[in-house]
């Protein structure tokens, strides 16, 4: 391929005058018609040979070429009469309103057309101020009746869409009549309008006269931009413009011979007024005020405007938004033991998605290999480009051949191996985290697999997600992936500096249970893990208990050895819901910095962490410890020692964690939920309570001794008092449950550290659901003055409107299922318009940003310079970078820095 | 008149600081950011702060915004008609 390389300065926009359309013309077209009865194109018609083929036996008779090379060719249509260009009508009104209709001057005094010049030629004045400019020139003009250059005066004018004009004149006696303006007496008025009058008006006199607005010719697209089809019976489909096309050429014909003919004015106009008809539609078949063009078939036409308009249209569909090669797309399933920067790819899609690698004296004989495995046999190759730049297809029969010809300075396109970048991609694509480079990994089986740990980021599951894989081509598209894009370098998430990759449900389940106070594994059990998890160790530690003879490893030392060994980091996590049971650990710390291990070991607790040195010394593992979200020690590696130590650490504890997890045996039944007797009874109490208090504030209100709450009113203060009491008893019934089920049940472990849930599930599950609610409100719709007919009118209890007594498990009677599906709706219902309305504010915030970039003085500048800040975020900080928000934490430098003299001596 | 309470805004908490640049360090500032006047933020001549400072188009203000980032953030903005 020979192309021309050239750069494009500027782009600007004007209108064609009918001299450009006559010279870009290869022909006049005259002939309403396309093919002849033999099947050729017709001579002067609309499928003319001289504006291009799409016949493949043809060739253009304006190029010569065939209808592959042939870019097509514009003709034109001489109209018998101009028409106006639906496109400019408003602004053609515009302009009829502020110029003279006598000598064609703008309505403006000499002195206002000086003062307005200077305003307009001030520091290169920005596209927003000239357009206000011009609205105020507009303004200004229309009121003026009596033109300041000639005296004429001036009559008002009137538009009505969308292409016909009308002057209110009056006649002698002083009476107002209604004066029709042709297109032909309106282009002659905008002819007079002087060239320096026009930046006035906002037209640059050059490229945009504003006769050319009104229309003496049509431009004709060439046949490739309109090409007709043909179907499977053999019949010949015509492109709509086409159709439009032949509609304009046919009333343009008979326009003509009336007026050559004589034929009286009456029926001129009427046929005048059918050709601007078919003009206007032509350019836009949605125009307001005339009926839309239709096919026979009753489905309107697909104009210009349609074309391009809208979602479907050239500029949303084809423009910003372009299909690719070298891409593949398919269902997603988890692997855990592959790293969060690789991607599982079927062989299948290993074997059509190629690499171009360059034939140098280091992979000569690795690629020769590839070429005679052909494209059939993995590793092999699909295309070889020679120093010609000639491509190859590989075939069983050619292999052979080119393997022999293979040389310095040819290019393989070899099959997807181990280790190739590529970016993966799931839609919707809301944050940059949406595309990640990854390592390939070609495995058997007919899924991408991802790493558990990458499913926030992409926001995927494998209920049936399908994500898209992309093969960068270029070495620099593949240095730029591997720098910018891999997983590792976005664990931490721009939007609150904290990892938004980390150990996820099981992984978190996991750690706890290895790290939990009195968990211990024997040799067997830690070698295992160990294994599993792909830790390299020399030696183990020193048991930290014997027992019978046995040695046993306690969970956190294991943990320890995954960890770098100067870590040091103490935070109160999840499990810490007693702070009397971590302050003195945490007061131990603070005050002495480096304390014993025997002291740290009698104030040790699973609430509080702390690593001294890369030792787990107190605390147990849970969400806070390498969640996503809020992830500290995963946040400190990726800070402290780089993303990859991060990636390392993550694979290795993720893995730790589901060996620990699968072989301790997890799961939930409904038997987690159960509760004694007792836990139930007291639920009970606190229902009828909670029941007897409601009923009491009803009282109170009905006597009208209930005080209103400021700013409430009466039935305001009753409804929030009651909605305070059933969500106390909720919460109180919660706590029964939570006290009866402890840290050896699977669901609360998972609620506390953070795996999954939250305890108001479990509450829910095991005591009760509590009050339904639409809009913050207790429920009161349906029935009138009651939601459901089992209960009275005028009904205030709390059953009545949507408490709900039960618990999952007990199971809901039949009004407070009811009930549920009433208050389980408004959630429904609100993620659907929320996604609906955040997609569009997307779209918005996008269109209004995608161009802004930190310039190399960390101002943030339009692409024409304009400053929006002049600092980026204020403070120039990456906030993916930053701590929290903040640029430094200034506390953990001092710890750090005071740890190290104290550890000195 | 002696009976019209005087109103100044920059007496207001919520609004920052202003200043109208002299000649010598509109032409630093322009320099610094290697900029034109016209690539400038704007700001009305009906702005009050810009009117409590009879600031004229064309003048340059410089805005000393308290902010949660950086601390102290200074802005620019030119006169404009409007
Ligand atoms: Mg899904
Ligand atoms: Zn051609
Ligand atoms: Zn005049």
């Amino acid at each position: 391929m020979h192309s021309m390389k050239k750069v494009i300065g500027s782009i600007e926009f004007g209108i064609l005058s009918p001299q450009e359309i006559r010279k870009m013309s290869a022909a006049e077209i005259t002939v309403p018609d396309t093919y002849s009865e033999d099947g050729y194109p017709i001579d002067g018609g609309l499928m003319d040979r001289r504006l291009g083929v799409i016949d493949p036996n043809l060739r253009c008779e304006t190029c010569g070429a065939n209808y592959k090379e042939c870019p097509g060719h514009f003709g034109h249509i001489e109209l018998a009469r101009p028409v106006i260009h639906v496109g400019f009508a408003k602004t053609i009104y515009r302009i009829l309103e502020s110029t003279c209709r006598e000598c064609g001057r703008i309505r403006l005094t000499d002195e206002e057309i000086e003062e307005y010049m200077t305003k307009f030629n001030v520091n290169e004045a920005r596209k927003s101020e000239i357009d206000a400019l011009v609205t105020e020139v507009y303004k200004k003009a229309r009121e003026r009746m009596v033109c300041p250059h000639c005296g004429a005066p001036q009559y008002q004018i009137k538009f009505e869409r969308p292409t016909i004009y009308w002057e209110i004149r009056r006649d002698e006696e002083g009476n107002e009549y209604r004066h029709r303006m042709m297109p032909s007496e309106i282009r002659d008025r905008l002819e007079k309008i002087p060239d320096k009058d026009l930046p006035l008006l906002g037209l640059d006199p050059e490229k945009s006269r504003p006769e050319w607005m009104v229309l003496t010719v049509l431009p004709v697209p060439p046949v490739t931009v309109r090409p007709s089809i043909t179907l499977e019976s053999g019949i010949r489909a015509e492109d709509d413009l086409t159709h439009k096309l032949v509609d304009i050429i046919r009333i343009n014909a008979r326009l003509k011979q009336n007026i050559e003919a004589g034929a009286p004015q009456l029926i001129i106009e009427d046929l005048w007024d059918l050709l601007q008809y078919h003009v206007t539609t032509y350019f836009d078949n949605e125009t307001s005020g005339i009926p839309p063009a239709k096919h026979k078939s009753g489905r309107p036409l697909k104009t210009l405007a349609q074309r391009l308009k809208g979602k479907e249209g050239r500029f949303r569909k084809n423009l910003s938004g372009k299909r690719v090669n070298f891409s593949a797309r398919t269902v997603i399933s988890p692997d855990p033991m592959i790293s969060i920067n690789e991607v599982g790819v079927p062989l299948v899609v290993a074997m059509e998605l190629t690499v171009p690698e360059k034939v140098t004296e280091f992979n000569i004989e690795k690629l020769r290999k590839m070429i005679l495995n052909g494209p059939e046999k993995y590793p092999g190759a699909n295309y070889v480009i020679d120093p010609q730049g000639r491509r190859i297809r590989l075939m069983e029969s050619n292999k052979e051949n080119i393997a022999n010809m293979l040389d310095i300075g040819w290019t393989v396109e070899r099959h997807l191996l181990d280790g190739d970048i590529v970016l993966f991609n799931r839609q919707p694509s809301l944050h940059r985290m949406s595309i990640m480079a990854h390592r390939v990994r070609v495995m058997p089986y007919k899924t991408f697999r991802l790493n558990l740990a990458v499913c926030p980021p992409y926001n995927a599951d494998f209920d049936g997600d399908e994500m898209n894989l992309h093969v960068p081509q270029t070495e620099e598209a593949q240095a730029e992936a591997r720098i910018l894009m891999e997983v590792q370098n976005h664990i931490l998430s721009p939007r609150y500096g904290g990892p938004i990759i980390g150990g996820i449900q099981d992984h978190i389940s996991g750690g706890y249970l290895l790290t939990r106070e009195g968990s211990y594994f024997t040799k067997y059990e830690v070698e295992q893990m160990l294994m599993f998890a792909g830790v390299d160790v020399k030696e183990l530690p020193k048991p930290d208990k014997v027992e019978n003879g046995i040695e046993y490893w306690s969970g956190k030392t294991i943990f320890s050895l995954l960890l770098p060994k100067d870590l040091t980091i103490w935070y109160r996590n999840k499990l810490c819901d007693d702070p009397s049971q971590c302050e003195p650990i945490e007061k131990l710390i603070e005050e002495k910095l480096v304390p014993s291990e025997e002291e740290i070991r009698k104030v040790a607790t699973d609430g509080f962490v702390y690593i001294h040195n890369g030792k787990l010394l107190s605390g147990a593992i849970d969400k806070k410890a390498y969640g996503r979200e809020d992830g500290k020690i995963l946040d400190i590696i990726v800070r402290e020692y780089g993303v990859e130590r991060a990636r390392q650490f993550l694979d290795q504890v993720t893995k730790l964690a589901i060996w620990v997890i699968t072989h301790k045996g997890f799961t939930t039944g409904i038997d987690d939920e159960d509760l004694p007797d007792e836990a139930k009874a007291r639920i009970r109490e606190i229902i009828m309570e909670a029941e007897k208090k409601v009923q009491r504030l009803i009282e109170a209100y009905k006597n009208g001794e209930l005080e209103p709450l400021p700013g409430k009113t009466l039935e305001e203060t009753l409804e929030s008092k009651i909605m305070a009491v059933l969500s106390e008893a909720r919460d109180n019934a919660g706590k029964v449950a939570e006290k009866y089920l402890g840290m050896n049940n699977h669901t609360v472990i998972m609620a506390k550290t953070g795996a999954r849930g939250k305890i108001l599930n479990i509450t829910q599950m095991a005591a009760m659901l509590g009050q339904q609610s639409i809009r913050g409100k207790r429920l009161y719709r349906g029935y009138r003055n009651r939601v459901l007919s089992h209960f009275k009118p005028g009904d205030l209890g709390a059953r009545a409107k949507g408490f709900i007594v039960n618990s999952y498990k007990s199971g809901l009677s039949p009004q407070e299922y009811f009930f549920h599906a009433m208050g389980g709706r408004e959630g429904l219902v609100d993620t659907a318009v929320r996604t609906a309305q955040s997609g569009y504010m997307q779209r918005r915030l996008i269109n209004a940003l995608q161009d802004l970039k930190v310039d190399y003085d960390g101002t943030v500048r339009d692409p024409t310079g304009i400053i929006v800040q002049f600092r980026y975020g204020e403070d120039g900080v990456d906030p993916m970078k930053s701590w929290g928000g903040k640029t430094v934490d200034v506390d953990r430098v001092i710890m750090r820095t005071l740890i190290k003299i104290r550890e000195k001596g | 008149m002696t009976a019209k309470k005087t109103f100044t805004i920059f007496d207001q908490e919520l609004v920052p600081e202003h200043r109208i640049l002299s000649e010598e360090e509109k032409e630093e500032l322009l320099k610094r950011y290697r900029v034109k006047l016209s690539q400038l933020p704007q700001i009305k001549a009906s702005d009050p702060a810009v009117q409590a400072l009879g600031a004229k188009p064309g003048d340059v203000i410089e805005i000393k915004r308290k902010s949660p980032t950086a601390g102290v953030y200074y802005y620019y903005r030119i006169v404009v008609e409007d």
